[in-house]
């Protein structure tokens, strides 16, 4: 609307350009819909950082994808199955298109699963993609764990997401519980029968737990509602929002990324999220999303029309649970049973409480506490964007071993009636030898594994100071014999040189300067012992002097070797090394290369 | 009008009816009739003819007049003693190839290579060993015969009865020491009623006061319902339950979702 009236002071604004405020806050203006967005959010900042977010590349790095796609399957197929499913103990008479069930007394729940497998259009394959993504969910998140573990990738300052990780799969589990639990077959009541046992061999509260938790004697009618209210809705939305949590830390903390030329503790290799992981990890989510159904299109999962209905009187041979529970299973399957005792007429039922109730919240204790010891006995307060090579860490790996082990016989522990028929063995040997393998196993694992974990860090070193064995064997002029090593190229060499030397704590001695006693505090000797335990046979890296000495030792043939060599090796160490630094900031020497 | 048209007041025409009406309904009953069960029309032929097998092939054993016989260690039996095991008992070990056994063990296993008589040998020998004191007789076809059975009832009593050794898929179970279920995708209806009758090693006799005929055929129809039938979910693992979907996860699933990671891992700088 415009006024041609004239007012007093207008000659004075002739010459006036109208101010224009900047549409948005930030300096950068954005156009069409973000513009719009931005304008009334200001969410451009937070979405240019992430678009902008770079990541490395590495296989082992999808393997939490792999989890957090499978966990958005289960969510998508979940809703579908609530759409028919009833959560309710309420009996009916069967009267569906599975003729062998055919007028069998069931639960609404037991009746409606059926019915979503047999008379909902698609019903059967959502069931199967619903299972099969949870199997995969808890696999990728316990193989994301092994990663991290393995190449150290928990320590400072990713300790709170190492832990937010453990109550993920913790939850993760229970979760698949409930689920496996819902839908009121023979074998999930029997997995609910023993949940009860397992809440009744709580000392003291026991019976009242079992009661609190069933409203009553087994089975009663609640347990199915309440597991569908906790599976549907309270552990999803912690889940979610954990993992939302743990997410947040990634991109926060940055990715790690494997040592390599280039690649230092401050910075990150790889390309930006948009659009290179933008699509990358998009595509990703179908390959998984695919996978998933194509496993759930082809083989069976939980037939529950074939296990039946839930009665308390008959059990299944083969009665497991879902194989993430398995290991508690085990437990509870290898524990002799003398293991209960009588206390003032208390019966105190370790043989079931100890597999039960405490192997979970112990192991996943352990798991959680682990970053922490392994930062009071190293000393080693730094922060750490570069991961380590599982050879490096030697100790640390054959723990991870050790651990993996345990597990691995708990869990194996549990299927030990189906290891004895279709290897036609006796289950009682079996038990027996994973009651002793409990204790013996973990310790070879842990023996091994360092062992071999030195082997390879040696075998890194021979391979920088020697080079690599061509097999050609020359002979001099004089008559003598060797063999020619050809020289490693500067890339793989940083990566063979770069992670850093250590060395066990020392305990200051006993007996100062001055002949005064000098009593170390307990905790600073068990320090000193554990960091010896983990440091002793350390194997460190080539230093650029030992290099040099490796090529002046007398060793001719590497010198007349080198000269054969010299031309062979085109790549510039200048080149490769803009970021290298090797301990006193010397540019690394490339075996066989120059200078001889 | 043909011949036989003018001849059908003939005088012998009712008595030629009636005969030719006899000699069907005999050679139909002869044809239909249910036969009685074999233990009761032994014949000394057949008993003698399978006390000659026996000798020859379970003697060793079970001693030369079905006797028994001890190992010489303790109480360990070689052979039980056979009188009043039934001719049933024998149909069904030898008729699953479980007898004569190849090796001792813990257990009998059902042959590989199936029976190693034929029927008429079989026959003979369950004649001999019924011989020897009253016992189960062989069923006669109509005893097992299940089409009409109930197999949504059958699956209930195989679940109460049956599923804490067979599985809930007749897929065989884990026993103490060594002992199993066996799998019972391929036993025929036959066996499966006189082992029910007989029992055998772990297995408990499931006599008819216990499991009435008509359950024990609504087993029956269960066991091949559930073997016949199409899987509707895709491969069946084995019917073993979760750990073989467990290891299915970590073996197929991780390899084929790691494959892939591999593949976009290495699709980069």
């Amino acid at each position: 609307m415009t006024t041609s009236a004239a007012r007093p002071a207008d000659g004075l604004r002739a010459g006036d350009v109208p101010a224009s405020p900047p549409p948005s806050a930030g300096s950068k203006k954005l156009g069409g819909v973000a513009g719009w967005v931005d304008d009334r959010t200001g969410a451009a900042g937070g979405v240019g950082y992430l678009m902008k977010k770079v990541f490395p590349d590495h296989w082992s790095f999808m393997l939490g994808e792999i989890a957090m796609y499978s966990m958005i399957v289960c969510l998508l197929s979940g809703v579908f199955l609530t759409f028919w499913f009833v959560p309710s103990a309420g009996e009916v008479v069967y009267h569906g298109s599975y003729a062998p069930l055919q007028g069998v007394t069931m639960s609404d729940a037991y009746a409606s699963t059926v019915h979503i497998s047999f008379d909902i259009r698609g019903g059967l394959i959502i069931r199967q993609i619903h299972h099969w993504a949870a199997l995969m969910f808890i696999v990728a998140v316990s193989a994301h764990m092994f990663r991290v573990f393995f190449t150290g990738a928990f320590r400072k300052p990713r300790e709170i997401n190492w832990v937010i990780g453990c109550i993920l799969s913790m939850l993760a589990i229970v979760e698949g519980f409930a689920g496996y639990s819902l839908p009121d077959d023979l074998l999930s009541g029997t997995g609910l029968r023993a949940a009860e046992g397992f809440m009744q061999s709580a000392p003291i509260i026991g019976s009242y737990l079992a009661y609190f938790v069933f409203d009553g004697p087994f089975p009663g009618e609640a347990i199915i509602p309440r597991l569908y209210s906790v599976h549907v809705l309270l552990i999803p939305a912690i889940l979610i929002g954990l993992f939302t949590a743990h997410i947040v830390l990634v991109a926060l903390q940055k990715h790690t990324q494997f040592p390599g030329p280039g690649r230092t503790n401050d910075n990150v290799v790889g390309y930006p999220v948009m659009p290179v992981y933008a699509a990358k990890a998009g595509g990703f989510f179908f390959i998984v999303f695919g996978a998933i159904a194509l496993m759930a299109a082809l083989v069976q999962i939980n037939p529950i029309w074939a296990y039946g209905p839930y009665d308390p009187s008959p059990v299944t041979a083969g009665s497991q649970p879902d194989w993430y529970m398995g290991f508690a299973d085990g437990a509870l399957r290898i524990t002799p049973n003398w293991f209960e005792f009588d206390i003032l007429g208390f019966t105190l039922s370790l043989n079931i409480a100890l597999g039960a109730l405490l192997l979970i919240p112990v192991m996943y204790g352990v798991a959680m506490a682990y970053p922490f010891v392994e930062r009071w006995i190293t000393g080693d307060t730094r922060e750490h964007h570069l991961l380590d090579r599982p050879r490096n860490a030697p100790t640390r790996t054959a723990l991870g071993m050790w651990a993996l082990t345990t597990y691995g016989v708990f869990m194996f522990a549990a299927g030990n009636d189906i290891i004895a028929i279709k290897f036609g063995m006796s289950i009682n040997d079996i038990t027996h030898f994973f009651q002793f393998g409990l204790f013996i196993l973990p310790l070879i694992a842990f023996w091994a594994t360092r062992r071999i974990c030195l082997s390879l860090q040696r075998h890194d070193r021979e391979k920088v100071l020697h080079g690599r064995e061509s097999g050609t064997i020359i002979r001099t002029a004089q008559g003598g014999y060797f063999e020619r090593h050809s020289g490693l190229d500067p890339y793989e060499q940083w990566t063979l040189v770069q992670h850093e030397p250590v060395a066990p704590i020392e305990l200051e001695p006993a007996v100062d300067e001055n002949g005064v006693a000098r009593p170390a505090a307990r905790k600073d000797r068990l320090r000193a012992r554990l960091s010896h335990f983990y440091f002793r046979d350390v194997v460190n890296p080539v230093t650029p002097s030992e290099l040099a000495a490796a090529h002046h030792d007398g060793q001719q043939h590497e010198a007349i070797e080198a000269q054969a060599l010299s031309h062979s090796i085109e790549a510039d160490p200048e080149s490769a090394s803009g970021s290298m630094h090797v301990e006193e900031g010397s540019e690394p020497e490339p075996t066989g290369g120059h200078g001889h | 009008m043909n011949a036989l048209a003018a001849r059908r007041r003939h005088p012998a025409v009712l008595t030629v009816l009636l005969l030719v009406a006899l000699v069907a309904t005999g050679c139909a009953y002869a044809a239909f009739a249910p036969k009685p069960a074999q233990a009761a029309t032994a014949d000394a032929d057949q008993v003698a003819q399978g006390k000659k097998l026996f000798q020859a092939n379970c003697a060793t054993c079970h001693g030369l007049n079905g006797e028994g016989t001890k190992t010489g260690t303790g109480d360990q039996i070689a052979g039980p003693p056979l009188a009043g095991v039934g001719a049933a008992a024998v149909d069904f070990q030898v008729g699953t190839g479980r007898m004569p056994m190849a090796a001792p063990g813990v257990q009998a296993a059902q042959g590989v290579k199936g029976a190693q008589f034929t029927q008429t040998q079989i026959d003979q020998l369950a004649a001999y060993v019924a011989s020897l004191g009253p016992g189960p007789a062989i069923p006669a076809a109509a005893d097992y015969d299940y089409s009409n059975a109930d197999a949504a009832k059958g699956g209930e009593l195989f679940r109460v009865n049956c599923a804490m050794c067979h599985n809930f898929a007749g897929s065989g179970g884990a026993l103490t020491r060594g002992k199993y279920a066996p799998s019972l995708a391929t036993v025929s209806p036959k066996h499966i009623y006189e082992i029910l009758n007989t029992g055998s090693q772990a297995m408990p006799v499931f006599n008819d006061t216990n499991l009435s005929p008509d359950s024990k055929r609504e087993i029956i129809a269960y066991i091949k319902t559930i073997h016949t039938e199409p899987s509707p979910g895709g491969l069946k693992l084995g019917s073993m339950g979760p750990v073989s979907e467990g290891l299915f996860a970590w073996v197929f699933g991780l390899a084929l979702l790691i494959g892939f990671a591999v593949w976009l891992g290495n699709k980069s700088a």
